[in-house]
């Protein structure tokens, strides 16, 4: 028995997405009295943090390609057959998304994509799943030899345990792929955080009034380490460009922190942010629909109180 | 080109979420039914443009009840040729996808396109479980879809930015934000729908090896805490000291 993760690998280290799974694996196994066991492609910097977070072992395949998901699962699942795994834990991000689904389909087992809390280990495997863009809790029971999560980055704290794991070479990759991977373009340019993984973003919407405004919201970002968002309308008439529009049907995230400003917050938006922690909405207009899903809230012109937001963080930043 | 696009029914995105039948049934009264906007928007419209640049036939398929009627006349109306409903009321993400996978099997379709997931479930599940049923290429996440001559140029979201791969071959694709804009469906569209052919065939049985218990609604958020718009700063303090989100 043994709980399996597969963890992206990012630059010599697990991404911190990988080392949550790995500590919620860890769970996992402490439960089940049993191991957790990382496998990651490329290479690592020792063992890339994965025993710190939780693993005992780490398989390393410096030849496995990354991007081919045919090549990974069928990795997995040498690992999982040599290791009698019954669990795999992969981030619910773009790597467990093109991979957990063909692990389920592989073995034919229980599925439970987008998870954010441990599962219940009684007679039946019981595992709860956010559903209807974050704003149901599905509670599903898991059947089959090895049961399949995929957890949301940003639900489960990564442990410090203060260990090593051990860390072993393996070739699993038979050589053949059928992804070819042309270039990898990055979007960290000019300092820009990206907006998915961000941990705080400053969003806005039509109440900014035109492209030209948006200076402060770029700047209150840059002070608070921030990442840019925006709503759907001003994704649609070009005011901010597409990949920041979060909402129902642009992306889902789940910061820690979430400013919007200027935005009314209609359920398809609330869609994309519901998972954030801290939600702070700053709008004219108090009737705003999204103050009933705000933590903290000022009601007034953004004009006027952004900069003075802008002014207070830097002098927070200052002391700090 | 042969393309198959897979379409769900869904609530609309403004629809109120409850639940019936002890929590154990979304609750379907009052509640408008749209063709999956990811699905629609993304992977349905790049296909036909691909259709539409390099000719040949896009069929969409569903797996579902009578009920998916008017959504697969949407997706016909916009510019699929023709139509299959799987007949099935089961919503486990792996029976629908041994449903399709069963269907296109030894069908030769180029590509199989899916939207990246659905808004009810999000289970991000259904290409990915087709693609390992049929031993095909699976890329998540597209928002780019090219054929360069016979191998197909996508470029998918990855971690820090996107990654621009190549498949030659068949494959399966998740298509997110950025793949193609939603289409209008025209008059012509509409009309030409309702004779276009819709295949009715039988599901082959599967057992589900997930399922679901019980719905909950999250737990009440606390009310907003208001801050007083002369006094800025006090907000930065809140969130550092009491929200510690700084």
């Amino acid at each position: 028995m043994s709980i399996i993760v597969f963890a992206e690998n990012s630059q010599g280290k697990l991404s911190r997405a990988a080392l949550e799974s790995v500590s919620y694996a860890r769970a996992i196994a402490d439960q089940r009295n049993t191991q957790v066991i990382v496998l990651c492609a490329g290479k690592l910097d020792d063992d890339g943090g994965a025993g710190n977070a939780g693993a005992h072992k780490v398989l390393v395949d410096s030849s496995l390609p990354s991007s081919d998901g045919q090549a990974i699962t069928s990795a997995i699942s040498s690992v999982i057959d040599s290791s009698q795994g019954d669990v795999v834990v992969i981030a619910h991000d773009h790597t467990g998304k093109f991979i957990a689904p063909r692990l389920a389909a592989k073995y034919n087992t229980g599925l439970a994509t987008g998870v954010t809390s441990l599962p219940e280990l009684g007679a039946d495997f019981i595992v709860k799943r956010n559903v209807f863009s974050g704003k149901a809790i599905a509670t599903v029971k898991l059947e089959g030899p090895v049961k399949i999560l995929s957890l949301i980055p940003n639900s489960y704290p990564i442990s410090n345990l203060g260990s090593t794991a051990n860390v072993e070479q393996v070739n699993l990759f038979d050589g053949k792929s059928s992804v070819k991977v042309r270039e990898f373009r990055s979007t960290n340019t000019d300092g820009h955080i990206p907006l998915p993984e961000a941990e705080k973003v400053v969003s806005a919407g039509r109440g900014m009034k035109g492209p030209e405004h948006w200076g402060m919201i770029e700047e209150l970002a840059k002070e608070l380490g921030a990442a840019t968002a925006c709503s759907r309308p001003v994704a649609d008439i070009g005011w901010r460009p597409h990949h920041e529009h979060v909402g129902q049907t642009g992306i889902a995230i789940r910061p820690n922190l979430y400013f919007a400003i200027g935005i009314s917050g209609a359920i398809q938006h609330l869609a994309g942010v519901n998972g954030s922690k801290v939600i702070v909405v700053i709008n004219k207009d108090p009737e705003a629909p999204f103050f009933k899903a705000a933590d903290y809230g000022i009601v007034g012109d953004a004009f006027e109180v952004v900069p003075k937001l802008i002014e207070a963080v830097k002098a927070h930043n200052a002391k700090h | 080109m042969k393309i198959l696009v897979c379409i769900a029914k869904t609530p609309d995105t403004t629809s109120k979420i409850s639940f019936t039948d002890g929590d154990t049934r979304f609750n379907e009264q009052g509640v408008q039914f749209i063709v999956n906007p990811y699905d629609e928007w993304y992977a349905l419209v790049r296909g036909l443009e691909l259709k539409e640049q390099l000719g040949g036939n896009l069929t969409v398929i569903t797996v579902g009840a009578a009920d998916c009627e008017p959504i697969i006349r949407k997706a016909l109306a916009i510019g699929a040729d023709d139509a299959v409903r799987v007949n099935s009321n089961i919503e486990d993400s792996l029976v629908v996808a041994h449903q399709i996978a069963a269907y296109a099997k030894g069908k030769d379709f180029d590509m199989i396109l899916t939207g990246k997931e659905t808004i009810d479930h999000n289970g991000s599940s259904v290409g990915g479980m087709i693609a390992e049923l049929l031993d095909l290429p699976y890329i998540a996440l597209a928002t780019k879809l090219d054929m360069e001559g016979s191998t197909a140029l996508m470029v998918r979201e990855v971690k820090g930015g996107d990654e621009v791969v190549e498949v030659s071959g068949p494959f399966v694709l998740s298509a997110a934000k950025g793949m193609a804009e939603q289409r209008i469906p025209n008059m012509r569209g509409i009309m030409a729908a309702r004779t276009k052919p819709l295949e009715l065939i039988e599901a082959v049985p599967v057992n589900s090896m997930t399922k679901v218990l019980n719905f909950t609604l999250p737990p009440a958020k606390a009310s907003c805490k208001y801050v007083d718009p002369e006094n800025a700063a006090e907000l930065i303090r809140l969130l550092s000291e009491e929200a510690k989100a700084l």
